[in-house]
């Protein structure tokens, strides 16, 4: 009876000449003022008076893929030394003084951007912007070979902590190193090499910042219980007088395919051996990339997916297993990974991800299965909508939709793409891209257990 | 986009952050260039206005005729809504038999309920677009979700089911008892959570109702059966005592209505009281070290027993381990990641218990500085005993606590997780209407005084999972207490 519904429901999607139409509860809109300053800085201004907190959000436009050969994780380092003082601002003083008026900092770097925030009291706004501005400006002065060997120890532990000493954590740049040729920017990762991260000098420290750290390489969102004249009084007070930088220019990157399949055993401190598949696929908003989200959903987005259901509820031979379409600004991928029970081998979880993968190829998804992922995603984009600060906040967001696709508030056009995607189309890109015949086949096993990898 | 960050590990803080939808944009008008801008003076930090008033948003309050007490937290900002149901069956009160019972009982609620298969929960719950969670902590277990209000009464339909009519079927509870075995396993190769497993084994000790593992053991797990399930869920899932907290975008005439329709027929239980125990008396000094051959860093935890959560010294131990580890620029992280290196970040804690709590300190250190980290941490414990701490400090750490406030009520989730610590340990429901006030008040002498009283350096349990070949030398080199070996659930080595 199930199996019928199914099939009928099908087949009614595939007939319906246009997407269902489906109306969200409510248009998502983050009103914004946006200007430029004559040096090139780019701000966004976003009033929203429901808690007197305020966020600042700066993104400089250089990330891992910016990186020179023998610099892996270079980005990443540079982000650490940026909270450690500039000409006007002791080392250590950053975090002491945002403290003190009871806020909070971070700051993260992936291949594409490095993104820095203050969130806090909006009385606060003078400090954060006189901050920021000050290692926008006035970084360099007060740099000294003793700040970059301090944060390159931490990042060194960072990369000890969080992909070292975490089972599976070598995994994904193991990966990137199959997926992408030598000369491509995504080809390590984000962490870079213990190696690398050694070898950075204080002059690599100088370049980097006059090349990438500039007010027209950065856009700047503020947020929060604050007026938009105060907001640009206080920029163009602390940021007006730095200088513009070059242009940064970049060489477009070479083309990045897989010949075929691509297999690969890598020996960690673990007992479950667990497989990664991997495939090219698109950048971030180009048009199949909400489309591959959805079919992440549908293959792995909570106990009702597919490859849950089949793997860890029914079959029980996996204890967990994951999806995610990746799109970056220059390339995008597509990664399904699973890992075996005791008693269970790669081999069997690998046939059914392909079994699963088949199916949706030849039948696609049902349209309820897209309509649970539309729901999940609409969610997802509300509770977005709570919060001005933080990573993927709402200033976080206007700088990150500015830097992608030029527009800050792309909140509805972004959720749309989703409502727009339809079973047929989920159908096409498992046939597009998501295929046996290209990928990289990834088995992370127990130490001297090699034989435990499966063939791509 | 993979993201590395500056900080990561425990987090510190909460995120702060506010919203509007849909809001008019008011046409901002530009004013004039600011003249002072070619001569700013950056030479200090600029000169703040006074803080914004503190404004919370209130909790209402009302109890349904079997007990069951109803919190209403009003904000409209966004239309979703945060529904958090606290039933008195947390995993103190595992039998000793049967660890891990309150979580699996937790987990079980899930999979079956009412008329709905496993997967149909799972199911339902994603085409809602709700967050649907149950889970058990040693003082409480609880129902979640989080949905767009304009699915709220699919949600609460779905949450109903799942607490008060869960199936519990055999085949399920077989599913679950495997996937739970593999998932012990998985455990073991996660030095982490190693260690978050062997320091409560071993402050709190086998006969406390905190000393289990929260997720059992392998011989536990293997007899985990249906009859366990059913007695303890009947025992403990009972309207009174329980609460039901609902934040966001809804009324509290609405939800009152939206909750007695779907939780005022649940029947009343007799609820044994709470365990009692009293404090494990703390042993002398004692380096753990647990062997993880390769490890690339060295889990640390040290620490002891320490307060209820109720201890009317609360706000001057917030004020004390927000100087020591509570923030980025506390002492520890500040001497272990700032000053030497040694880790991404070192962090303190007072763990908030309805009977005795702990105190930790925690970092992940690269496998060589083992020994120098112990030195750093112990030396900087010890110090905040000895020295009285100084105004700037001591202000600073009072500002970030009370400066910060509102920031912790701008998401539903956030103002949540507040509401549900004073409901979770009956603290009175205006608890932040003083909160500023009662940090305020204290003072560099309170602060001394609560450090010798809750940081004791001589009775220290210092769990250390890391490779033993590497540290083993020079830890037994500090001199600072005896050395036992642990296996990696805490238990003496045979």
């Amino acid at each position: 009876m199930a199996r019928l519904a199914t099939a009928t429901a099908v087949v009614l999607g595939l007939l319906s000449a246009r997407p269902p139409v489906h109306l969200f509860a409510q248009s998502l809109r983050v009103p914004y003022q946006t200007f430029t300053l004559p040096n090139g800085l780019q701000v966004i201004v976003h009033e929203d008076h429901s808690v007197p907190v305020v966020a600042v959000n700066t993104w400089y436009h250089v990330g891992s893929s910016d990186e020179k050969p023998g610099r892996t994780g270079f980005a990443h380092l540079f982000e650490h030394i940026m909270f450690m003082g500039s000409q006007h601002v002791p080392t250590g003083a950053f975090d002491r003084l945002l403290e003190a008026a009871g806020a909070d900092n971070n700051g993260s770097t992936t291949e594409d951007r490095t993104n820095y925030y203050e969130d806090g009291p909006a009385n606060a706004l003078p400090l954060m912007l006189y901050l920021d501005a000050d290692r926008m400006g006035f970084l360099l002065p007060e740099m000294t070979a003793d700040k970059v060997d301090l944060q390159r120890g931490v990042v060194q532990n960072e990369r000890r902590q969080s992909y070292e000493n975490r089972p599976y954590g070598l995994a994904e740049e193991n990966i990137l190193e199959r997926l992408y040729p030598a000369n491509h920017p995504y080809h390590w990762p984000v962490i870079g090499s213990m190696a690398d991260l050694q070898a950075a000098t204080l002059d690599d420290v100088r370049q980097f910042f006059q090349t990438y750290y500039t007010p027209s390489n950065a856009s700047l969102a503020i947020a929060g219980d604050i007026t938009a004249r105060d907001a640009r009084q206080l920029v163009e007070r602390y940021f007006g007088a730095i200088p513009r930088g070059p242009a940064v220019t970049r060489t477009p990157p070479p083309p990045a395919q897989l010949a075929g399949a691509v297999g690969a055993v890598l020996e960690d401190r673990v007992q479950l051996p667990r497989v990664y598949d991997a495939w090219h696929t698109v950048k971030a908003f180009s048009a199949d990339d909400a489309t591959l989200d959805v079919l992440a959903n549908v293959l792995a987005g909570g106990r009702s997916s597919r490859l849950y259901r089949r793997l860890v509820y029914e079959l029980q031979i996996a204890t967990d297993v994951v999806a995610f379409q990746d799109g970056g600004r220059i390339d995008g991928k597509f990664e399904v990974y699973a890992t075996a029970r005791p008693g269970h081998d790669l081999g069997e979880l690998q046939r059914v991800i392909d079994e699963e993968l088949r199916k949706l190829a030849d039948r696609g998804p049902t349209p309820r299965e897209v309509e649970r992922a539309q729901n999940t995603v609409e969610a997802q984009f509300l509770s977005r909508m709570e919060r001005v600060g933080g990573f993927g906040g709402k200033a976080d967001q206007l700088n990150f939709y500015n830097y992608f696709v030029g527009t800050p508030d792309y909140f509805q056009k972004d959720l749309a793409r989703y409502a727009r995607v339809t079973p047929a189309a989920v159908q096409r890109a498992v046939q597009t891209y998501v295929t046996g015949a290209h990928r990289v086949v990834l088995s992370v096993v127990p130490q001297g257990k090699p034989e435990l990898g499966v063939r791509p | 986009m993979t993201a590395d960050g500056r900080t990561g590990g425990l987090a510190v803080g909460v995120g702060r952050a506010s919203l509007a939808l849909a809001v008019a944009a008011a046409l901002l008008t530009t004013g004039p260039p600011d003249r002072l801008s070619a001569q700013v003076d950056r030479t200090k930090p600029p000169a703040l206005p006074p803080p914004p008033a503190l404004k919370l948003p209130a909790v209402q309050t009302t109890t349904l005729p079997n007990g069951l007490t109803l919190a209403v937290v009003e904000m409209h900002k966004v239309p979703v809504v945060d529904v958090q149901l606290l039933v008195d069956a947390g995993a103190a009160r595992d039998p000793s038999a049967a660890p891990g019972l309150a979580t699996f009982t937790a987990t079980m609620l899930q999979q079956g309920a009412g008329a709905r298969s496993a997967l149909d929960v799972a199911d339902e719950a994603a085409f809602l677009g709700a967050q649907l969670n149950t889970a058990a902590s040693f003082d409480a277990a609880s129902a979640s979700i989080h949905v767009p209000k304009r699915r709220l009464d699919g949600a609460l339909d779905l949450l109903a089911d799942v607490v008060l009519r869960p199936s519990f079927a055999d085949s399920e509870v077989a599913r679950q008892r495997q996937l739970r075995a593999a998932q012990l396993v998985q455990q073991r190769d996660e030095p982490v959570a190693v260690a978050n497993v062997v320091f409560p084994a071993i402050v709190y000790g086998p006969e406390h109702p905190y000393g289990h593992p929260l997720n059992g053991t392998d011989s536990a797990t293997a007899r985990l059966a249906r009859e366990r399930v059913v007695e303890f869920y009947r025992s403990y899932y009972r309207p009174n005592g329980g609460r039901i907290l609902i934040v966001g975008d809804v009324t509290l005439a609405e939800a009152r209505r939206l909750v007695t329709a779907r939780f005022g027929g649940w029947e009343r239980g007799d609820v044994p009281a709470f365990p009692s125990a009293p404090a494990p008396a703390s042993a002398a000094r004692t380096v753990y070290l647990i062997d993880k051959p390769g490890a690339a860093q060295s889990v640390i935890r040290i620490g002891h027993v320490g307060p209820v959560r109720t201890t009317p010294d609360w706000f001057a131990l917030e004020v004390l381990n927000t100087i020591v580890g509570g923030a980025f620029t506390s002492r520890l992280n500040q001497n272990l990641r700032e000053t030497h290196g040694y880790t991404y970040g070192a962090f303190s804690q007072f763990a908030p218990r309805r009977l005795t709590g702990a105190f930790v300190a925690l970092a992940s250190v690269v496998t060589a500085k083992t020994d120098s980290s112990l030195i750093e941490f112990l030396k900087e414990l010890r110090r905040v005993r000895d020295e009285a701490v100084g105004l700037p400090e001591l202000s600073k750490a009072k500002a970030y606590l009370t400066l910060g406030l509102p920031g912790d009520f701008e998401t539903t989730g956030g103002a949540a997780a507040r509401f549900r610590e004073l409901l979770t340990f009956g603290l009175p429901l205006d608890y932040y209407d003083r909160y500023v006030d009662r940090i305020n008040a204290v003072t560099a002498t309170d602060v001394q005084r609560v450090a010798r009283q809750y940081i004791d350096p001589d009775h220290f349990d210092i769990v250390v999972v890391g490779d033993k070949s590497q540290i083993e030398a020079g830890i037994r080199a500090l001199n600072e207490g005896p050395i036992a070996y642990r296996d990696l659930w805490g238990q003496e080595i045979r």
